[in-house]
């Protein structure tokens, strides 16, 4: 058991090293990115869209919660999708990792340690950011970045599953295209999805990972903590089973 | 009973420990059977050379030694423990130099021994101790901080050696290690193995190349199509197989006659391969002569000894296996 869990920091470490040496280059469209956003979304649009009393009259601080819980998203996602396939099949380091004592569960639960990071990271610029936009600045941001790696969790997990399966790096534009895209528009993030689609269409989107994160970013930043515990074992249950499977097929595949 | 007799140990008693026994192992995919049944040691300190065509097996077999395949069938121990239950334990001792580099690119090539260093569990500061010293052994202390991508093919092959040696291996695995290199890189790598077996390394190689096979190995097992078909020291195979020397003729549109009339006289196969034609023959002198009192043409005709590649192409075949 030891074993494993300084393996799996030792994969994370890698992954660390390898940030330490470049973490400037992301850092400025890190920051920008949600500003963009908050600006255009937040300031701009949101000017006409709560003009008459919607959302009380505030769009900005309706979709702050759920733009930090997408960009978890992306922060985790990004790396257990392109980033492990290209360390699977291109550079094929992971062969050469798995012929030390490190094993390819380490292996495949190392980058899950390393994507939550980096989701807390890439959530986490983004959280600091929305403070000039009108987050208060309480205990609560601390339980944000919890639920910031909640979701880096469950993505990581779902991005691993993924990536275990696809032959081709082509089909990532499925993953992202066909499926976290519709995520980040149907996901209450900028309008409550169950008002305006038939109630069918609303529980599918109620079901999905998204959605559930965004509740948990909005009860952990605005709702005084109602329902959190459900979305966090929501997301906990499905990172975990999206994770076993990963480990399993990964195995499958690499150990052959 | 003298002293001396209680003293100096028998030949049994010094026999050296094993450090890899594979009896009868197997790996079969569906229908097709990878490595068929093949049993096998490995001593402390010798260097293994496992010869085979492509599709051979060799590399199947090394997989298995380093746990990353799962053998279908068999038994396989290595340094007295079992195969898979111990994966990590057995990993930890060995040293691992595959036919590709994969070599981490995104670190520097420091980085590489490090962090390798620190998957077998070595501390920072050891990890750190380690990664110099093997810059040094490799000839990369100039290239340290540089990355990896930025390497040329010949100080690649280096370092993938060097990071194979970071957890100071009782056994290294080597697939093909000097496959695809030239010449210079080759005779490099090939000081850098003499060095290690001059320390007393325990190495298993496979190769295709018979020169290196002769220079660097102690024992040869030869694979074909999953088995083992030969095993022992390059000059006891090819002396136990095979006549001392070889006369070859080059043809270029010349008759074949005297070859075949030797082969005949001398009761050995006649092996003709394109416009080359081949006898085995116990005295090379004697056949050289007859053959070119039969019209041999004296220019295109020689006498050779016997060597591996003979051995070799006699047992796995002439054909083209791809």
């Amino acid at each position: 058991m030891t074993g494993h869990l300084a393996s799996i920091g030792r994969v994370w470490l890698r992954n660390a090293w390898v940030y330490r040496d470049r973490w400037y280059y992301g850092l400025l469209p890190n920051f920008f990115e949600p500003v963009f956003y908050l600006l255009g979304m937040g300031v701009g649009l949101g000017f006409y869209v709560s003009t008459g009393g919607a959302f009380d009259g505030d769009y900005l601080s309706f979709i702050i919660p759920g733009l930090i819980a997408a960009a978890a998203m992306n922060g985790a996602s990004f790396e257990t999708t392109y980033n492990v396939f290209v360390k699977l099949h291109f550079g094929k380091i992971y062969d050469a990792t798995i012929a030390t004592p490190v094993g390819i569960e380490d292996v495949t639960l190392g980058e899950a340690t390393w994507a939550i990071t980096r989701a807390v990271i890439y959530g986490g610029v983004f959280l600091l950011v929305t403070l000039a936009f009108g987050t208060a600045f309480d205990a609560r941001l601390l339980g944000a970045l919890a639920a910031i790696a909640l979701v880096g969790f469950a993505f990581s997990a779902l991005g691993l599953a993924f990536t275990s399966v696809v032959p081709t790096i082509d089909l990532f534009s499925y993953y992202f295209t066909l499926f976290l895209t519709p995520s980040f528009l149907f996901s209450d993030i900028f309008f409550p999805v169950a008002e305006r689609f038939p109630p069918v269409l609303a529980t599918v989107a109620e079901f999905t990972p998204l959605y559930r994160s965004v509740q948990l970013m909005r009860g952990t930043m605005q709702n005084g903590g109602e329902g959190v515990l459900l979305d966090a074992g929501y997301l906990l249950a499905f990172g975990t089973a999206f994770l076993a499977f990963a480990v399993w097929r990964m195995r499958k595949r690499m150990i052959q | 009973m003298g002293v001396s007799a209680m003293t100096t140990p028998t030949p049994e008693a010094i026999s050296t420990p094993t450090v890899v026994r594979a009896t009868n192992l197997s790996k079969r995919y569906g229908s097709f059977t990878a490595v068929d049944g093949v049993t096998f040691e490995v001593h402390q300190g010798e260097v293994l050379g496992l010869l085979g065509p492509n599709g051979a097996g060799k590399s199947t077999t090394m997989r298995m030694l380093y746990q990353v395949t799962p053998p279908s069938g068999g038994e396989l121990e290595l340094f007295g423990m079992r195969s898979g239950q111990d994966a990590r334990r057995i990993k930890g001792r060995l040293g691992v130099v595959p036919q590709i580099d994969n070599l981490d690119e995104e670190l520097s090539v420091r980085d590489n021994l490090r962090i390798t260093a620190r998957y077998h569990g070595l501390t920072p500061a050891e990890s750190r101790r380690k990664a110099e010293e093997l810059l040094a052994f490799a000839e990369l202390d100039a290239k340290a901080t540089v990355e990896v991508r930025a390497l040329s093919g010949g100080m690649k092959r280096r370092l993938t050696l060097a990071r194979g040696l970071v957890a100071d291996p009782d056994l290294v695995i080597l697939d093909e290690p000097t496959t695809g290199l030239d010449p210079q890189v080759r005779l490099t790598l090939w000081d850098k193995m003499d060095d290690l077996k001059r320390r007393g390394a325990t190495l298993l190689m496979s190769t295709h190349y018979m020169d290196e096979a002769e220079r660097l190995c102690d024992r040869l097992l030869i694979m074909d199509g999953g088995r083992i078909v030969a095993e022992g020291t390059p000059r006891g195979l090819i002396h136990a197989s095979l006549p001392p020397f070889v006369v070859e003729g080059r043809l270029i549109g010349g008759d074949d006659t005297p070859f075949r009339a030797l082969a005949v006289e001398e009761a050995r196969d006649f092996v003709r391969s394109g416009d080359r034609v081949s006898v085995f023959v116990r005295d090379g002198a004697d056949a050289l002569a007859r053959v070119l009192e039969g019209g041999a043409d004296a220019d295109r005709t020689f006498v050779r000894p016997s060597n591996l590649e003979d051995l070799f192409l006699r047992l796995t075949g002439h054909g083209l296996r791809e």
